[in-house]
């Protein structure tokens, strides 16, 4: 069994329209040479479902995306991300905003193949009054309303791990896996960008194979991208390219996002890394301290 | 305890701010920003251990970190794990007690985290969007620090986008009461507040030196309820500074509030 596929033919299996769900969280281990490919294809129409960063900017950026569900969407020390901004401030995006939890509550649901899982989380709030869509239900034990939190069923989810093997055993060694775990049960195809790829003796030791948070079910491609979360962090492998961010940040007051593909985006991932500083460069970005 | 002379208007809030986690006993306290970290760090160092805390990060602690590049061989205290997806675990349970800093707190204690004016299609300003504060304010103890109290953020009508649940009748939800809404305190600049007045009305608590409640009211755009006499909010002591120092060795808190102005603002210390 070997779901190795090349960055490109993985991002093939995307078609318009579809529902992509990415990892990570804000500038932290976001699958970002998936996302570069997504940039440098023809799709458009897509949803994404997202604890976003600059891959919702750039996608928004760039005329792909349709619809954003998101919590938020924030470089952390950039609090408002630029192109998420833009976007929403030109009312060029369709959003469907809901609070963090019900993110996690909408991806468990798909995973778990029910409709909804009630919550009381939303009530009060313009999470409801935005989204219509989002059902107030009678529970059939109390009588307080709930929220029917409904699955939020992906097409496609797009991850970046530290290391997967061939058959698509993922490893994310960092200090937290975020939901990652949660897009990749979610999702019909569950793509997996790393940093390398390993034999599958490489999780003999149990203290690695803790490290693995979903089924290899659930992964269905394997895309080894040494340094392919960058600008966001790969924590323990590389922090937040902080240089790169507000590089990117300044582009969107002054030249646009054609003025920062042009500079950066390239023909493939190697050109981006070259213009980047190189593979080294990004190993080399110190990790942030809180 | 004694009382320090000289202090920052920052080092006043944050034991103003410290003052919020008192009676908490074993909860989460997630201070974001500057202030209300040091805040729930200086409660957990003092009048409230049994506090938990996280690093921001992935792991909780079971003493705070300092804010900020640490030396070279520090190791900050693991107690457990702590990650992204296991925080909703806490959040539902209602054993946390989150202070944060809200674009707008109407008079409902609604706020706003998502959009200034325009349409929701199209906001004039778009800001973080909800993030995780309508599960935060159905689930457990908030309370609000605001470095600078004005009519912007205390501000006229209802929030452009109402991130968090308050004590807004028209918006309760059935099989609920308004008393389930648990915002703590409101620490500002100016004073510290929290909804206890008539109808869970907006209420000082007390002014800091050298404020007036007139200021306060004339800074908020709608009525607060303003009891006959209000305390001073006390002066951080000697050792509370102490330990604020060696919380924030490279101070930041300075830089928390325009000008980073003295705590005292009364006449006479001019």
């Amino acid at each position: 069994m070997d779901k190795r596929l090349g960055a490109a033919d993985a991002v093939a299996q995307i078609s318009d329209g579809m529902t992509v769900g990415i990892g990570g969280w804000g500038p932290r281990r976001k699958p970002m040479a998936l996302v570069r490919e997504i940039l440098r294809s023809d799709l458009k129409d897509l949803t994404i479902v997202s604890y976003g960063g600059a891959d919702v900017g750039m996608l928004c950026a760039s005329g792909k995306v349709k619809k954003v569900i998101f919590a938020f969407v924030s470089l952390d020390f950039i609090p408002l991300e630029p192109y998420f901004r833009q976007a929403r401030q030109n009312g060029a995006i369709e959003v469907m905003e809901i609070d963090e939890g019900m993110m996690l509550l909408g991806l468990r649901a798909a995973a778990w193949g029910v409709p909804f899982i009630p919550t009381e989380v939303g009530l009060g709030t313009d999470v409801l009054t935005h989204n219509p869509a989002i059902k107030v239900i009678d529970s059939p034990y109390d009588d307080k309303e709930w929220v029917a939190m409904p699955a939020l069923n992906l097409d496609v989810a797009l991850i970046h791990t530290d290391r997967a093997d061939a058959r698509g055993v993922c490893q994310i060694e960092g200090p937290d896996h975020y939901l990652d775990d949660w897009f990749a049960r979610a999702a019909q195809t569950t793509i997996v960008s790393c940093e390398e790829v390993v034999s599958s003796d490489y999780f003999h030791d149990p203290a690695r194979a803790r490290q693995v948070y979903w089924e290899r079910s659930a992964t269905s491609a394997v895309v080894e991208i040494p340094g392919g979360a960058h600008p966001s962090s790969c924590n323990p492998q590389y922090g937040f390219d902080v240089a790169h961010f507000k590089a990117y940040g300044a582009t969107a007051k002054d030249g646009g996002f054609a003025a920062y593909c042009e500079q950066f985006l390239g023909a493939d991932e190697a050109q981006y890394q070259e213009r980047v500083g190189g593979l080294e460069a990004i190993r080399n970005i110190a990790l942030p301290t809180y | 305890m004694t009382a320090a002379t000289e202090y920052t208007l920052a080092e006043l809030c944050i034991v103003a701010s410290a003052e919020a986690f008192r009676d908490d006993g074993e909860k989460l306290a997630t201070g974001i920003g500057v202030i209300p970290r040091l805040a729930a760090s200086l409660a957990m160092k003092t009048f409230n251990p049994a506090l938990m805390m996280t690093d921001s990060e992935a792991f909780m602690l079971s003493e705070p970190n300092p804010i900020g590049a640490r030396d070279e061989g520090f190791v900050q205290a693991n107690e457990s794990w702590m990650g992204f997806s296991r925080i909703f675990d806490n959040v539902w349970s209602g054993k946390r007690h989150a202070m944060l800093g809200p674009t707008q707190i109407d008079r409902f204690g609604q706020t706003n985290t998502s959009a200034l004016g325009g349409s929701y299609q199209q906001p004039k300003v778009m800001m973080l969007g909800a993030r995780g504060f309508p599960g935060n304010s159905i689930s457990h103890r908030n309370s609000f620090f605001v470095p600078s109290h004005n009519t912007r953020v205390f501000m006229d009508g209802e929030c452009d986008y109402v991130s968090s649940i308050g004590y807004n009748p028209a918006r309760l939800p059935r099989g609920h009461s308004l008393d389930d809404v648990d915002i703590h305190r409101v620490i500002t600049d100016l004073c510290v507040m929290d909804f206890g007045g008539p109808d869970h009305q907006l209420r000082i608590l007390s002014l800091h030196p050298g404020v007036s409640a007139e200021q306060v009211q004339e800074n908020t755009a709608y009525e607060l309820c303003i009891p006959a006499d209000i305390p001073t909010t006390p002066a951080p002591s000697v050792e509370q500074l102490q330990i604020i120092a060696g919380l924030d060795p490279h101070n930041q808190r300075a830089y928390q509030i325009k000008d980073n102005p003295p705590g005292n603002r009364s006449p006479e210390v001019v």
